[in-house]
């Protein structure tokens, strides 16, 4: 087995991670550059936010590391291991277990012909975490009362459409949690979801975090809720990842145009009304389609310079943590 | 304004008794969840509420004039030239295989514009809303999401009409374009003084972009105010519940709470106050009589037992 500093404080090591989607055919085939180069790593018991806006490659990302898609290069490192070497074909069951999904839509994640329970004692089952009847039964109560559904026995006998948008989601975190997996990775969870409810599930979130020391990767396009939950930020725009750190230090130091042009963009009812100015970058997102070279940003940057047509530049770390991929910060 | 919709397990009262009114040049913001009864009553005001849903009681004045009691062919001179709406969905709402240009052109020759000044406005309102002429003889899959928006409000600003409904304008899009986007109507309004009823579920967005504030809980509003005070000294429990629920990119971090539980059924409304199955606050008293509407100040009002 291939070991990458065994003594590492991250459960996951993300290196150089690409994805390209092939699109048309023969001589019109080009390919999708979804995900470009990513390199991050997750440590254990943080969570990790990762926003972007929508087609920025966010879900493409975290189902790489799911690996329910293959990856085109790079490299994925868990708990210190190079599983797409020890694991070349498709993931083991042990990684699966390990490695847990939550999906955007609550409405659309659960089967309505079966019950909660049926949900919820498919992965006990297949993971063979319990094995009779009552064990399986007595588990699936104790999942429900872990994300605070009461009363947990009756709750596991409805069909999802029984369920309020918010309770369907806690049983979609209960069935991640029901193989005791080590890392998270949830999907814009919060997003279809009543505002008033939302807070309950991120306050979830972090609870399972202090208490079973479970890491996360939190995708959102919601600076506010990254703030909330997220350990450490890391923005990505076109399939890049062009900043990334302490969440505090990019909410409060932001140093990319892109991160800048985000939070000067998220409206907050505390800090008042303000008259605001035009942030002066409009603009598109650029295709994917086969991309030019440089900078998937130059195209609306305020202070975009000649090299950044070019190449794109490296990660650069502006203090200790807190990194950036643009050529204004480098050597 | 009362509206009912008739389903297989009874009546569902979406609107309840709502009551407010918009001066010219306001910008009234109407705030709650999915289901509170916001994008219906937008629908009702200018009465394309479609069967099961029924409009049972209320008036909608309009300048004096009841919007309900206007006839088919009165409604069809009224809608647009003097309240136009730009809808949920508005990116999806224009027609496929017709070009911008006619879609633009099409509501002003309905309203007895000549083509060529309907053709003369429709130039104008591109350059209202900040899009390249040259773009008028697209078909909307040309154009990104942020520009389809674009043009639909091009659309609903085509008659230069003293008001505009916003049902969520801009849920669909990234932040980045969602400002962009709010920031131009803003400007646009400050030009040509027109009024906004702005529906959305997202408060922060509305302390920000509205004058008044009314916030609306299971068909009924629960309290109103102008959107600075609504924001500095909320009352009722929903209200600070909502603002509860938004996390803030700066200041200090602290842990928010949301409500507890989630939004009721409204075929079987809670007894009482719709709100009390959900209150921290909630005492005997609410869970046996409706709350009535009291004024604190000149322009806040709000319905709680506590005050």
């Amino acid at each position: 087995m291939i070991r990458l500093n065994s003594e590492s404080k991250n459960i996951l090591d993300v290196r150089g991670m690409t994805k390209h989607f092939p699109v048309g055919v023969f001589a019109r085939a080009r390919l999708v550059h979804a995900v470009e180069n990513a390199t991050f790593s997750v440590q254990y018991g943080q969570v990790v936010a990762l926003v972007g806006e929508s087609g920025s490659g966010k879900t493409t990302t975290i189902r790489m590391i799911a690996r329910l898609i293959p990856v085109t290069q790079g490299e994925i490192f868990f708990e210190g291991a190079d599983i797409l070497k020890t694991e070349p074909h498709r993931a083991s069951m042990d990684y699966r277990s390990k490695v847990q999904l939550i999906f955007q839509d609550p409405f659309a994640s659960l089967n309505a012909v079966h019950t909660i329970e049926h949900h919820l004692a498919r992965p006990l089952v297949i993971h063979k975490k319990a094995t009779d009847r009552q064990e399986i039964h007595d588990r699936v109560c104790e999942l429900l009362e872990t994300v605070d559904i009461k009363p947990a026995a009756e709750i596991a006998r409805r069909y999802p459409h029984q369920l309020s948008g918010g309770q369907r989601q806690r049983v979609a975190i209960a069935r991640a949690l029901a193989v005791d997996p080590k890392l998270i990775l949830a999907d814009e969870p919060i997003s279809m979801l009543d505002v008033s409810i939302r807070m309950g599930i991120l306050n979830l979130i972090s609870k399972l975090k202090e208490e079973r020391g479970i890491s996360y990767v939190y995708i959102t396009h919601d600076l506010a809720s990254a703030r909330y939950i997220g350990d450490q930020i890391m923005v990505m725009y076109a399939g890049h990842l062009v900043e990334g750190g302490n969440s505090e230090e990019i909410m409060g130091s932001a140093v990319h145009p892109y991160t800048q042009l985000l939070l000067s963009a998220v409206p907050d009812p505390h800090a008042g009304l303000r008259t605001r100015k035009d942030s002066g970058a409009r603009g598109e997102v650029p295709s994917l389609i086969d991309p030019p070279p440089g900078c998937p940003f130059t195209a609306r940057c305020p202070r975009v310079i000649d090299i950044c047509h070019q190449v794109m530049p490296e990660q650069t770390e502006v203090t200790p943590g807190h990194w950036v991929r643009c050529h204004l910060f480098g050597l | 304004m009362r509206v009912v919709y008739l389903t297989m397990r009874g009546p569902v009262k979406a609107v309840d008794g709502v009551s407010f009114s918009i001066k010219p040049g306001e910008v009234v913001g109407l705030a709650g969840e999915s289901g509170s009864g916001k994008s219906t009553i937008a629908h009702a005001i200018l009465r394309i509420l479609h069967p099961p849903a029924l409009i049972t009681g209320g008036q909608a004045l309009f300048a004096g004039l009841d919007i309900l009691e206007m006839n088919d062919a009165e409604l069809e001179q009224f809608r647009w030239s003097n309240i136009s709406i730009v809808f949920q969905s508005a990116m999806n709402a224009l027609n496929p295989v017709m070009r911008i240009r006619d879609q633009l052109m099409d509501v002003m020759l309905h309203h007895g514009l000549s083509k060529t000044e309907a053709a003369e406005r429709a130039l104008n309102l591109f350059d209202l809303v900040g899009i390249e002429p040259q773009r008028l003889d697209a078909y909307p899959h040309q154009l990104s999401g942020g520009m389809r928006q674009r043009v639909v409000i091009a659309i609903a600003l085509a008659l230069n009409p003293p008001m505009l409904i916003l049902d969520e304008p801009t849920t669909a899009l990234d932040v980045v374009v969602q400002k962009d986007i709010l920031q131009q109507i803003a400007t646009l309004r400050e030009k040509l003084g027109f009024s906004i009823l702005f529906i959305t579920h997202d408060l922060s967005l509305l302390v920000e972009f509205s004058t008044h504030i009314a916030i609306m809980y299971a068909g009924e509003i629960v309290e109103k105010a102008p959107a600075r005070e609504l924001c500095d000294n909320p009352l009722h429990p929903y209200t600070l519940g909502l603002m509860n629920s938004f996390p803030s990119i700066s200041g200090e971090k602290h842990k928010l709470t949301g409500i507890p539980g989630s939004p009721p059924d409204l075929v079987t409304p809670p007894s009482g106050c719709r709100f009390h199955p959900r209150c921290p606050k909630a005492m005997p008293v609410c869970s046996q009589t409706a709350p009535l509407t009291k004024i604190i100040s000149a322009d806040h009002s709000v319905a709680c037992h506590l005050y």
